[in-house]
Parts: structure tokens; sequence; C-alpha cells
């Protein structure tokens, strides 16, 4: 089921072959992020989980020679617009590349690649048994459970989401990506919902009754996802995790994105994920995203 | 009207002279990403393949890359599926590319490149090898493609395997890349690529330990294509066998200035990365620059840069005091 903006769950969307210009519709701040809109007037809209390789189009590589490659970046939300289709991203300005993205002002161009790579699959192509889903989304992981979030609504699966946050400026999106849709807060400065790990909830969770008919979707740093997936390994509970690694091209070039595969060799994220299940992988807890 | 760019290569017919670096642009891959869009858009005149092994390699350990000013680095390590899994699995898919193919092959030994190029070689899909020989011989130790010596030896071997066009792809790592090209010329080589990457390591800003999980690594981009321009013209003017050239290239600009250089072909790598179409606008840009040159075939452009005398150049000049210009 398709609802105009976003690609059927489960069904990776191609890209057009080839970088495009986007306009920059807006950026707004939420806490020490920034979600910043493109309008892409020839794409396919993106399926929940798919990522996009961004650069702006001037201004790049004008710190020192850096960014000088583009940047992957998770869907939050996709829209539909007069003139194609409004993606959403949420970034966090913590190096050259992201600094500058989270710095696109209204009307300024910036350069696409994508849809690109593996998206969520439907919860019955995880776990037969499943009938509904808990998402798990921690910092700036929160933006692909959001749009994630809207496929399953859209198909009428029951959804919890539980979110975690290291403090306060890292919980921003919250509001205006989840609304008052009930979600349930962690945070490590206790700032908002249990204190601690976003996992802590997840364990109460699993341990219900109704755990063996869920199926896990995560987003979020290396060390959350390596924990929801050994806990939902214990709990023999179905997951797919959306992972980072870094990456210079988006579509299976580079060969750098590399992530251990559980019977040996690697997998390239970028056309093999982002998303993976739980079982395919050696270990989520690899190296994070690098150059960003 | 504009310039033409139909160039012969080791007496391949190709539309434009623009390709991809081996081991930068994956067709498979690049076909479960973009689909049905990829084929009428394909952005070179020949495709290159990933290096393959004998064997399967996984490749080296993550971290795999770092992002440099005007480059990067990565130390992949030449994961592939190993010689008979490509030409099983790979091959028939890149067979319908429509463009030749030439396909890049690396062995530590007389014998594993031996078996490769014989296997490669057999196969009438295949229009041509390239030789990946900046790796060790495991039995003298030492880098085939920082070896005059060597790289004649292993080309003496592998020359009577196949009356196929064998490419040897050169290091810029070492003092004298045209002495290089030279051994490869005698050794029966038809042509040669450069430059690869240069030697290059990553310092993790928060450890202070290397970055990269293989410690050292290669740097592309950008970055390399001052370097890569210098060797390409002295390799140019050594050798009487094709060049192709490559190291940063990201517009027709930068073709042109390779092709001054004396290439015949020009490889786009890195740039792929930024933008997975970056072949057709050099192939385009170059089309362009050529006629508002006056050229009116790639042809007339090329080696344009060779030939006058280098006075800054002792072993030309015969004089250590050349003042600069």
């Amino acid at each position: 089921m398709k609802d105009g903006a976003l690609g059927a769950l489960g069904e990776r969307v191609q890209a057009p072959f080839g970088r495009r210009s986007c306009r920059v519709t807006g950026n707004s701040a939420h806490g020490g992020y920034r979600i910043f809109s493109l309008v892409d007037e020839t794409g396919p809209a993106p399926a929940p989980g798919q990522f996009y390789m961004l650069s702006a189009a001037t201004r790049w590589e004008e710190s020192g020679g850096r960014p000088f490659l583009p940047r992957a970046f998770s869907v939050a939300r996709s829209e539909p617009s007069k003139r194609g289709v409004r993606l959403d991203f949420l970034a966090e300005p913590v190096g050259p590349g992201t600094s500058r993205l989270s710095s696109l002002a209204e009307g300024e161009e910036a350069w696409i690649n994508g849809p690109l790579g593996r998206p969520f699959s439907m919860p019955r192509e995880i776990s037969e048994e499943a009938a509904g889903a808990i998402l798990v989304g921690g910092g700036i992981g929160i933006a692909p459970m959001a749009i994630l979030r809207r496929g399953l609504t859209t198909r009428g699966i029951p959804t919890r989401v539980l979110l975690g946050f290291r403090d306060e400026p890292h919980s921003g999106g919250v509001d205006e990506l989840f609304g008052c849709e009930e979600v349930r807060l962690a945070s490590e400065d206790g700032h908002a919902g249990h204190r601690g790990y976003v996992t802590d909830l997840l364990a109460v969770m699993l341990s219900g009754d109704d755990s063996a008919t869920a199926v896990v979707y995560a987003c979020g740093p290396p060390g959350m996802l390596e924990a929801v997936r050994l806990m939902c390994a214990e709990n023999d509970v179905g997951c797919e995790l959306a992972m980072e690694s870094p990456m210079a091209c988006g579509f299976g070039a580079c060969f750098g994105c590399a992530v251990p595969l559980a019977d040996g060799g690697y997998m390239r994220l970028c056309v093999d994920g982002p998303v993976v299940r739980g079982d395919e992988i050696e270990t989520a807890a690899v190296s994070g995203a690098g150059h960003r | 009207m504009s310039a033409d760019l139909a160039t012969t290569f080791c007496g391949i017919d190709l539309a434009h002279p623009v390709v991809n670096g081996s081991g930068t642009f994956d067709a498979i891959a690049a076909e479960r990403a973009f689909g049905d869009s990829l084929a009428p858009g394909f952005p070179f005149s020949a495709f290159v393949s990933k290096t393959i092994t004998l064997s399967p390699r996984a490749g080296n350990p993550s971290p795999r890359l770092w992002e440099t000013p005007a480059g990067m680095i990565n130390s992949i390590g030449l994961p592939n599926k190993g010689m008979a899994g490509f030409l099983e699995h790979d091959l028939p898919r890149l067979a319908e590319l429509g463009v030749p193919l030439i396909v890049s092959v690396m062995g530590t030994s007389h014998e594993d490149f031996a078996q490769l190029v014989a296997g490669v070689a057999s196969r009438e899909e295949i229009a041509a090898l390239e030789l990946n020989i900046s790796c060790p011989n495991v039995h003298s130790g030492l880098i085939v493609a920082e070896q005059p010596a060597e790289t004649e030896s292993l080309l003496n071997v592998l020359r009577p395997l196949t009356d196929k066009p064998m490419i040897v792809k050169l290091t810029p790592n070492v003092a004298d890349p045209a002495s290089i090209a030279a051994a490869a010329e005698r050794g029966g080589a038809d042509a040669v690529s450069l430059i690869n990457t240069l030697k290059a390591v990553a310092i993790d800003p928060q450890t202070l330990r290397p970055w990269l999980g293989a410690e050292r690594g290669g740097l592309s981009g950008p970055a390399v294509r001052a370097v890569a321009i210098e060797q390409v013209r002295s390799v140019s003017g050594i050798v009487g066998i094709p060049v192709v050239g490559m190291g940063g290239v990201g517009s027709g600009a930068d073709a042109l200035e390779f092709i001054a250089a004396g290439a015949t072909l020009v490889g786009v790598g890195t740039e792929s990365f930024r933008d997975p179409a970056a072949g057709n606008r050099v192939r385009r840009e170059l089309a362009e620059g050529l006629e508002r040159l006056g050229f009116k075939t790639v042809g007339d452009a090329r080696g344009s840069a060779l030939g006058a005398p280098d006075i800054h150049n002792p072993a030309v000049s015969g004089s250590l005091t050349a003042p600069p210009s």
C-alpha cells in the first residue's frame, strides 16, 4: 500500500541514476538538532528505512577541502508537495558535512542521490506470528523510526514507540516528528521519562506476554543497537536494525561500509542494508559514522 | 559540431575515452540501486572490473574509509568472489552492459597470475585484462610494481598466455614510474594505466592511533591529481604503448589535462562516489572543452603537453642550475 509520498514497506525503491539538484524548502532548530527539507521534483518517494546521499550544491569543500564526500542520511519524513516529494532529514552538526547540511538555507540547492538501500520489512516478513511492532529509537536515530511508524500505521499495524536520549539537546525532533502520538521516553539525565536507557524500557516490554507476537525495529548508536540485538536474540524476538557505517558512495561502488556478517565475511551496508536483521550480522557495535 | 570523442584503444573501438578506475564502480550493485535507469545512462565506454584474485577474499576489517581535504583514503583489501565465482556469477551480468569489459586481476606469484590470465583470457566476453601488480611477490617479498625487473619478468611469463590486450596498472609510490612503465612495455604489455592510489595513513584524532582497520590505505580524489598528471606525462614521454590516465578526474577540464599529458583513455574513480553519473558529465565537458580549443577530435589534443624541453629536469637539461620560471 502506498500513500503517495511513501514507498511500500519492505519494497526497495530504486533511485534515478545520477545525483540531482533539489531546492531546500525549510530548516528549523529542534534542540541540538536541525530538521531540513528538500523537494525532490523527479525522484520516487522512498520506502521507510531507505537513505539518500546528500551534499550542498555550493560551499561544499569550503573548510580546507572538506567536506568532500556526500553524507548518508535516512529519511525522517516524506510528504507530498506541489512540486514533488518533500523529504525531511534530521541532522546534528558533528563534523564538516553534517555542519554544512545543517546550515542549508531555504532557497539553496542540495545534491541528492537516492532513495538508496534496503528498507524495513513488514513485520510478517520478519516473523510469521507478528501482530505488532516495537520501535526503538536513540538520539538522532529516531529519524527512520518516524517514517517507519507512519508506514506501519498506514497499514493498520499496532505500533509502540520507545525513544531514548542522552539529554535534552539530544532529544530534538521528538515533538516535531512524533507529535502527540503516544511514545515512551527514556533519558540518561532524567529530563524526560524514565531515567536510564531506552533498552530498559524494551526489556520490560519484551518480558510481557505479547512479546511472542512482536517484532522490534531499532535505530540509534552502535552500543544501543547491539544491546537491542542481543535482547531480541535472548527473547527469540525478530528484529531489524537500521545501521550506519562510513560510506563514500551509497550504491555499492566503494566497499567502504563493510559490516561483519554472522557467518563470516562482510556485507556492504549501502546495498545489503542499511536495514539488517539482527541475526544476519556478527555485531551491531561497529565503528560508527566516521567522517560525518 | 561537437568534437569527435571516438577512440581506439589496443585495437578496441570505443565511443569515447572515459572509463572507470578499477574498484570505483560496481555495475551489478549499481543496477540494484538504480534499476533500469542505469543502462541507458551508463557513463563509461568500457567497464573495468574490481580486481579479482584466484581465491575469494573478504577484504580488510573496518573502518575502511577516511575523508581528507579534497579526497579520501581507502583500505578496502580487494574483497572479491575469486576467479571462479566471478566468471560464474558476475561475468554473465557484466557482459550485458553493452560495453567492452576489462577485467582486473591480481596474484601473489607468477603461477597465480598465470592461472588468472589463462582463466580470464579464455572468456570471449572479456576484451582485455588489467594486471594489478601493486602487491608483493610471495617468493621475492618485493612489490612487483615497485621493481622494473619484477614487472618485466612477470610480463615475460604472462605475455605468451594470451593475445588479448594486457594493461599494467602502475603504482605512484615509486621514485620513477616511467622506468616501471618501460619495463612493462619491454615485457610485452599493450598499455599502462596510472595512477593507483598514493600510500596514506589517517590518524584518529581521539586515540592518536591509525584510524583505518588495516592501518595504511591509499589516497585518491582531486588531492592527487597534480601528481597523477606529472606521472602520466612522464610515462607518456617514455613508452610507445597507450596510457590510461587517472587520478582525481572530476570534470572534462581535468580529463583534458590527462589527454594533454598523453593519455589515450581517462579513468574516473572517486568522483563517481560523489555522483554515480559523473562519467557522463566528464565526457560531455570534455567534448565541449575540445571544441572550445578548436580540436576536431580527441586524438588531436593528445600529448600536447609532451615534447617541449623540460628545463627543470636535470636529466633533460643536463643542468642543476636552471632557474624556476
